[in-house]
């Protein structure tokens, strides 16, 4: 079984929709069940590679390799490091809580919502997966059909705005990359991503490839200023959609850089690496005050994410200033490690907000802040959480908040002390947008009497909110497990950031 | 004069002639209430038909009739998905035209007789049987056009049809005939060799470029496109969606004949002719689609800009593009077949099915239609894991390859352009309500259902397994 662990982690899910989806909608119960088995036992089996997974080896582990298209010479080749470790595990992590946190919110047609996501579970945890770049190109694609159908049927008045500017924003970016990747196949004769990493580009070539996967992934990620699909499909899109949107998909984006720009095209990379960081620096200062303005709490999440998924990019190209600049190594890991640990607990911390936010929904289907206030005064136990979840996402100590974005700073001001205040600046930007809304919608006097109504969480809402705090605490007390296991792996990849193409 | 080992070669041909003709006759003495016999025996033949192509496919090119007729590997794939085609045109069609009283001996003669010009028009080996190839084709075509005699759609549609055919094969022949002035054959093998030692290259070149306004009509690719839309609308659905598979793959056939076969070695001046071509259809067929209301006519400028990706292939004008532009082909002809199919399965007596706003709030009407739906517009957006991703990134590829990046690069920009108008039938399909009132009643065929499935299905199977298919291809044009 081992020998095919992540094959079975990939196609688990997405077999498993078929019973679900079969079992129709004359049985929402048994669909509901059958998807909570499914993605339970795709989290298990996620279990085992902490096992099977030998986090001292720095090469890729766990590797399966079919000739899929003899003519072409493309394989279906999957192997996983210590970074695709970290992130299959959060993707089966919030597969479960997402199919809990949808168990009676979704009445309209829930098979197909649950056969959707776990068809989405399957593809996310493939494209982590994937060591050929066609097949990770296909999973990276594939993923936007279920997401499609998932905001587009399950979502808000503005749904199908959304989810078609969704698909086509993504879609633009990504066909670009296609472009790229044929151009490097007929290069090199192969799609494997470790042959792309050798082979030899000039300047001119690394360039163009460069903007091309950028064109990519900063869509995913979001980075400014293509970021403006994410506010649309997250306030459109129904919770469970919006937690994996956050939480999962994004750090596709991130880790697209890893695999592709990284490896593949770092003299351009290093080059043009003031482009990315300066973006991320626009991301994190300017976004954090589009977030502090909004009325609608899902959208001043959605940007908090794009806030905080600069802190990702940022950490990964300010590297290129460290290691070739200064070579710095020490500074260069810590930087990444920062963003990895980030891409981690963003993935933990986003998901639980907007957890919360649907919680909130489902009782008085209203995102805007304006129509709370005083919540704590009937759901106390909702309360607790909120704050939590808020205090992590403002970056606290003893939160997993706190650690990614402190690496990230401290290898900043080494490289430039500068870039280090603006960063910073989000310890202060993130902490208002997000303690304020806490304080519009929890405490006060109940002014609304809808929201006098309201009753505190029940046991299903509870188990996802306690497994979603357990995640962000555990990481923000004792997060050396987690960078134990992408330790070496990052370490690589510093690594490799030194060596030149041309 | 002609030997045994000549009507060996063209057994499939000549047996689907007479099969024809017997089924002819059958008809004219059977009883209506009997039509079903003719239904599924004119379904046998086509199965035979498929079955002799490929059990007597020799392992070497062979030439019959003087060189007049090839049958090699590029012959035999298209043969056998040009007959498939039919086969599901004809599993399709039967409860829709019932309903319309359409139900008659003709449509399958005529279908026949069709497919019989198709598959001279790729076996050819000289100029005459390209013409008379596709000259059964496209009369017959006319005749099924015009089928629903009472439409003043159809018969419209019908009329266009015919004179802008008949300006097309007049221009390809003329152009032939320059051709034979500059080189003295129509033996496309002798013109191989003599095209590059013409003493009148300007002749020659004329000629090519007639030559190339007959293949892009009957591609349908822009500027040769006007008869495409009128004749999908107004045609009924179960022609249209003959004219929108079979006849695309003789296309790609006739195109391969004529431009490599024959003029191989003008490649440099054809090629800069179909990237233009190229160009042309994706950026009319995909800004077009864009406003269409009506799914077949919307349908109808999806093929205009499928066109333009087989060009695509085309133009690298080597052993990989051909492979590329054949699997195109096979690959619109499956999709093709698949979305006119899910149209008649929705269609019955009275009511077409034909606008986008029909199909609303589908999923909640019948799910597992929306989801063959949803495939079939995926894969004609090239999106993967459907085989229309594959084809597309292989025609990409060949255009790379033949160091026109830009021309990938455009083909890039109009599949996001394109993705637009399907994703529009998807969210019709999911994300609307149905209409009051109005209600979704399925064709109850069960082979209808069953066929349909699995053609759907087929789009996502060849989506991850399409190296046996690619590799099929690939096989045919030897480097």
């Amino acid at each position: 079984m081992f020998n095919h662990l992540l094959s079975l982690l990939i196609w688990l899910p997405i077999v498993g929709a078929i019973p679900v989806l079969l079992a129709g909608s004359g049985r929402p119960n048994t669909a509901r069940w059958i998807s909570l088995l499914v993605a339970v036992l795709t989290f298990v089996l996620s279990l085992f590679l902490l096992t099977q997974y030998n986090a001292a080896d720095s090469s890729k582990q766990l590797g399966e390799s079919y000739l899929w298209i003899a003519s072409l010479g493309v394989h279906y080749g999957l192997a996983v490091d210590g970074i695709a470790v970290a992130l299959i595990l959060l993707t089966s992590f919030v597969g479960i809580l997402v199919i809990v946190g949808a168990w009676e919110v979704i009445q309209n047609r829930p098979h197909q919502y649950m056969a959707a996501m776990l068809v989405l579970e399957g593809l996310m945890i493939g494209v982590f997966c994937a060591t050929d770049a066609l097949l990770f190109y296909v999973f990276f694609e594939a993923m936007l059909i279920p997401m499609f159908i998932l905001i587009g049927i399950w979502g808000g008045p503005r749904r199908v705005y959304a989810t078609l500017k969704f698909f086509i924003y993504t879609f633009l970016g990504s066909i670009f990359m296609l472009v790229g990747l044929i151009y490097l196949y007929l290069k090199a004769g192969s799609f494997d991503l470790a042959t792309l990493a050798a082979l030899p580009l000039s300047m001119r070539e690394q360039t163009w490839l460069f903007f091309a996967f950028l064109a990519a992934f900063a869509v995913k990620v979001p980075m400014v200023p293509v970021h403006t699909w994410l506010p649309d499909a997250h306030v459109e899109a129904p919770t469970g959609g919006s937690v994996v949107l956050a939480a999962v998909m994004l750090k596709i984006g991130g880790y697209g850089f890893l695999r592709f720009s990284l490896p593949i095209v770092p003299d351009a990379s290093e080059a043009y690496a003031w482009v990315v960081i300066g973006l991320s620096l626009i991301a994190v200062v300017y976004i954090g005050y589009i977030a502090l303005v909004q009325d609608d709490m899902k959208k001043l999440v959605a940007y908090s994410s794009v806030a905080h998924m600069g802190f990702v990019t940022l950490g990964i190209f300010i590297a290129f200033m460290l290691v070739r600049g200064a070579g710095n190594l020490d500074a260069t890991k810590l930087g990444m490690q920062g963003a990895m640990v980030q891409m981690i607990s963003h993935g933990f911390v986003s998901g639980a907000m907007f957890s919360c936010i649907g919680v909130l929904y489902d009782r008085l289907h209203s995102r805007q802040i304006k129509d709370y206030g005083g919540v704590i005064n009937v759901m106390p136990w909702f309360g607790f959480f909120y704050v939590l979840f808020a205090m992590a996402n403002s970056g606290l100590p003893g939160t997993s908040g706190f650690v990614g974005e402190f690496q990230v700073i401290l290898a900043s001001f080494q490289a430039n002390p500068w870039i280090a205040l603006f960063a910073a600046f989000t310890l202060i930007i993130g902490a208002a947008y997000t303690l304020w809304m806490v304080k519009r919608v929890l405490w006060g006097e109940v002014t609304n009497p809808h929201v006098a109504e309201m009753k505190d969480i029940n046991g299903r809402e509870a188990f996802v909110l306690i497994a979603f705090a357990a995640a962000v605490i555990a990481l923000g007390v004792w997060p050396q497990p987690l960078i134990h296991l992408m330790d070496s792996s990052v370490s690589q990849l510093v690594q490799q950031l030194g060596n030149h193409k041309i | 004069m002609p030997n045994l080992n000549d009507i060996l070669i063209m057994l499939p041909e000549l047996y689907l002639v007479a099969a024809a003709c017997l089924l002819l006759l059958l008809d004219a003495f059977m009883k209506p209430e009997q039509r079903s016999l003719l239904h599924w025996l004119s379904i046998a033949v086509v199965l035979v038909a498929i079955y002799l192509v490929i059990s007597g496919q020799p392992e070497q090119p062979v030439r019959a009739f003087g060189g007049m007729f090839v049958r090699d590997g590029v012959a035999e794939i298209l043969k056998t998905f040009a007959l498939l085609c039919v086969a599901l045109v004809f599993v399709y069609s039967r409860s829709y035209l019932a309903d319309r009283k359409l139900y008659v001996g003709e449509f399958y003669t005529l279908m026949i007789f069709a497919v019989i010009g198709v598959m001279l028009l790729v076996s050819a080996g000289n100029l005459i049987t390209v013409y008379l190839g596709l000259e059964l084709l496209t009369l017959s075509s006319y005749a099924l056009v015009a089928l629903n005699r009472d439409s003043k759609l159809s018969s419209e549609a019908a009329v266009k049809y015919f004179v802008l055919g008949a300006l097309a094969s007049g221009m390809l022949l003329y152009g032939m005939s320059m051709v034979y002035g500059a080189t003295a054959t129509l033996d496309l093998a002798t013109l191989h060799g003599a095209a590059a030692h013409t003493g009148v290259p300007n002749l020659l070149l004329f000629g090519m470029i007639f030559m190339i306004i007959g293949i892009g009509f009957k591609l349908g690719a822009a500027p040769f496109h006007m008869w495409i839309p009128d004749v999908y609308q107004g045609a009924p659905t179960a022609v249209t969606i003959f004219i929108g598979s079979a006849p695309k793959l003789a296309a790609f056939g006739m195109a391969y004949r004529l431009l490599e076969a024959g003029l191989g070695d003008l490649s440099a001046h054809w090629q800069q002719m179909l990237a233009a071509l190229a160009v042309l259809s994706l950026a009319i067929g995909n800004l077009v689609a864009i406003v269409q209301t009506n799914l077949k006519r919307l349908l109808a400028y999806s093929t205009i800009s499928h066109m333009g990706y087989l060009l695509l292939g085309l133009v690298n004008a080597g052993p990989e593009g051909y492979a590329s532009a054949l699997f195109y082909a096979i690959s619109y002809a499956l999709m093709g077949t698949a979305a006119f199919g899910v149209i008649m399965a929705l269609a019955r007596a009275g009511f077409e099915c034909e606008e986008i706003d029909d199909l609303k709030g589908l999923n909640q009407r019948s799910p597992w239609m929306a989801f063959l739906m949803m495939l079939v517009m995926f894969s004609l957006a090239g999106v993967p894991p459907l085989f229309g991703f594959f084809a597309k990134f292989l025609v990409l590829q060949s255009a790379i390859h033949a160091g026109m990046l830009w021309l990938a690069i455009v083909g890039a920009v109009f599949a996001i352009i394109g993705l637009y108008y399907y994703l529009r039938v998807v969210k019709v399909m999911y994300f609307d309500a149905p209409v009051e009132g109005t209600e979704i009643k399925l064709q109850q065929d069960p082979a209808l259902r069953l066929v349909l499935s699995l053609n759907a299905l087929t789009l996502l199977v060849l989506g991850l397994a399409w190296g046996p298919l690619l590799g099929w291809c690939k096989s045919v044009f030897p480097g």
